[in-house]
């Protein structure tokens, strides 16, 4: 579903972001990539929604390669795709039911199954009551539901979290990682980009922890597959 | 579309200043175009009405039997540069003079003997009325039988022809400087709320819209501006016209027609500026 083959990245200014990284994700797997900051984290997930293109190396998500994409086929996939942020990224002169039903609507779908949807996704995050609020009169916690709802509203068959609870107390953090657990129980595979071990120990999910950019351990393959893995 | 509009009204109500500002900024421009056009249309209006009494006359020598001027004006009727031809009798003639030239009443009274010639009154097709063409048509003209002198006034239908070019392209060149004044305050202004947008623009493209529906509404604002902009530099062009008219001249406003025109030209000019500003920057975001 997802398969990185070999993949580098590099950046102008000679950084490299990722060394030759393979990883695989199968459907309905629950990832967490760790990692220090600057470990590469994000641009796995930037070259899983094409965000970018690996330098080198190969890229396949829903069995297509990235870097034979034509300009629409990046939209067509995003749809597919759930994507959430530590930032929430929620449009701030929208409510939260206008914000989930613009991901809809930018996909062109008939306007009279729009309502319907965002109401079962809000109610789905526990939002139900706050679907009239703007971004400024959540609290963090709040936003961050908004936004997985938004990302779950097309039916995605990956949800990508980059660090989705970085800005969220402990609480909130409980909670949105309870909310990904029971979408991941649903079928859909998730990835999450955490520094948080609490909740990486918690799980008892696949690990795969990335440092200056390689992968250093995957607990989904063999150790002995992963080069420069500690023993 | 329905959301593409709700869309470009949403950028209009979250900057009405800069909105407002523009489509005045743009209003301005547009209004010096259309003052321009319009008075580029009252000249050519005016030349063509001097260009009406652009006429060859044809002397006729005396004793020119009536017959012999009939055919010949049939002639010169087949000629495809001429609209009429009339006949002035030589007491036609006299008549005329003695009408439009009443300071010479007395010298007319002591006349014994109608000193005047018949003539042809050759009136050109429009459109023949410059010297090159009239030229050639007195040429032809000449070669008449009976012809005595053939006249016409040559210094000023030259004039009036250099006067024609001149009214042209002035009024073209300034309308296209204005025309480009506003591409480029219009293009400004998208690009502002462009680069106001792009964290906006970015989750758009994150959540799957395509470029096409990123850029709809942008059009559809430039368009707007645009038109709006039109809109407002005809009422302008209407306010003076009628001070104008009222206090010096009697001149023509833009036809219905051309009007829309005007607008629509509006439009377009906004639609242009957009999409070229609009193209070039959703690529670097
Ligand atoms: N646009 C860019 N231009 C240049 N270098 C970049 C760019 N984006 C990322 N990098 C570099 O690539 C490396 C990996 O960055 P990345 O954002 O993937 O790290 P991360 O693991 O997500 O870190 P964090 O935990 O802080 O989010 C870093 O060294 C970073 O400086
Ligand atoms: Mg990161």
């Amino acid at each position: 579903m997802i398969t990185l083959t070999r993949v580098y990245k590099a950046y102008p200014k000679g950084v490299f972001a990722l060394r030759d990284v393979s990883l695989h994700v199968a459907k309905g797997e629950f990832v967490f990539l760790t990692g220090h900051s600057g470990a590469g984290k994000s641009t796995v997930l930037r070259m899983v929604y094409v965000g970018d293109l690996p330098t080198e190396g190969e890229v396949r998500v829903a069995g297509r390669a990235t870097h034979a994409f034509r300009p629409r086929d990046i939209p067509k996939l995003r749809r597919r795709l759930g994507i959430v942020f530590q930032d929430f990224r929620l449009l701030e002169d929208r409510t939260a039911e206008e914000n989930v039903a613009f991901a809809l609507e930018v996909t062109g779908v008939r306007r009279d199954t729009v309502g319907p949807k965002v109401a079962r996704v809000l109610a789905q995050v526990g939002l139900a009551a706050k679907a009239r609020a703007f971004p400024h009169e959540l609290s963090g916690g709040e936003q961050q539901r908004v936004a997985i709802a938004r990302a779950l509203v097309n039916d995605p068959f990956v949800l990508l979290a980059d660090e989705p609870t970085g800005n969220l107390d402990e609480r909130a953090t409980r909670g949105v990682f309870q909310l990904l657990r029971e979408i991941n129980a649903n079928g859909t595979a998730v990835v999450m980009a955490t520094h948080d071990l609490d909740l990486v120990r918690e799980a008892n999910y696949r690990t795969i922890e990335l440092e200056a950019g390689a992968v250093v351990f995957d607990s989904g393959v063999d150790d002995a597959d992963v080069a420069g893995a500690p023993a | 579309m329905r959301l593409a509009v709700r869309e470009a009204l949403r950028s209009f109500r979250r900057a009405p200043v800069l909105s407002v500002l523009s489509i005045t900024t743009i209003a301005f421009a547009l209004f010096v175009v259309g003052l321009v056009v319009l008075v580029g249309l009252n000249v050519q209006a005016a030349l063509s009405e001097v260009g009406e009494r652009v006429e060859v006359v044809v002397y006729l020598r005396r004793g020119t039997p009536l017959e012999a001027a009939t055919i010949a004006m049939e002639d010169i009727l087949a000629f495809p540069e001429v609209a009429d031809v009339g006949y002035v009798s030589e007491d036609e003639a006299l008549r005329k003079a003695r009408e439009e030239l009443r300071e010479f009443q007395d010298v007319f009274d002591d006349l014994t003997q109608n000193p005047l010639p018949a003539s042809l009154e050759v009136q050109m097709r429009p459109g023949f009325r410059d010297a090159r063409h009239v030229e050639d048509v007195a040429e032809r003209l000449r070669g008449i039988r009976f012809a005595e002198d053939v006249r016409f006034g040559r210094d000023w239908i030259a004039k009036l022809d250099r006067l024609r070019s001149i009214a042209a392209a002035v009024s073209l060149l300034i309308s296209a400087a204005f025309a480009a004044a506003s591409v480029i305050i219009i293009g400004t202004t998208v690009r502002l709320t462009v680069l106001q947008r792009t964290r906006e623009i970015a989750i758009m493209r994150l959540v799957g819209a395509t470029s096409g529906f990123v850029r709809f509404p942008f059009l559809l604002d430039g368009a707007f501006k645009g038109a709006l902009g039109g809109v407002l530099a005809i009422g302008l062009s209407y306010a003076a016209f009628a001070v104008v008219n009222r206090l010096v001249l009697q001149g023509r406003f833009f036809t219905p027609a051309e009007t829309l025109g005007f607008v629509a030209a509006g439009t377009l000019l906004g639609l242009l500026a957009s999409a070229v500003s609009v193209g070039r920057h959703l690529r670097e975001i």
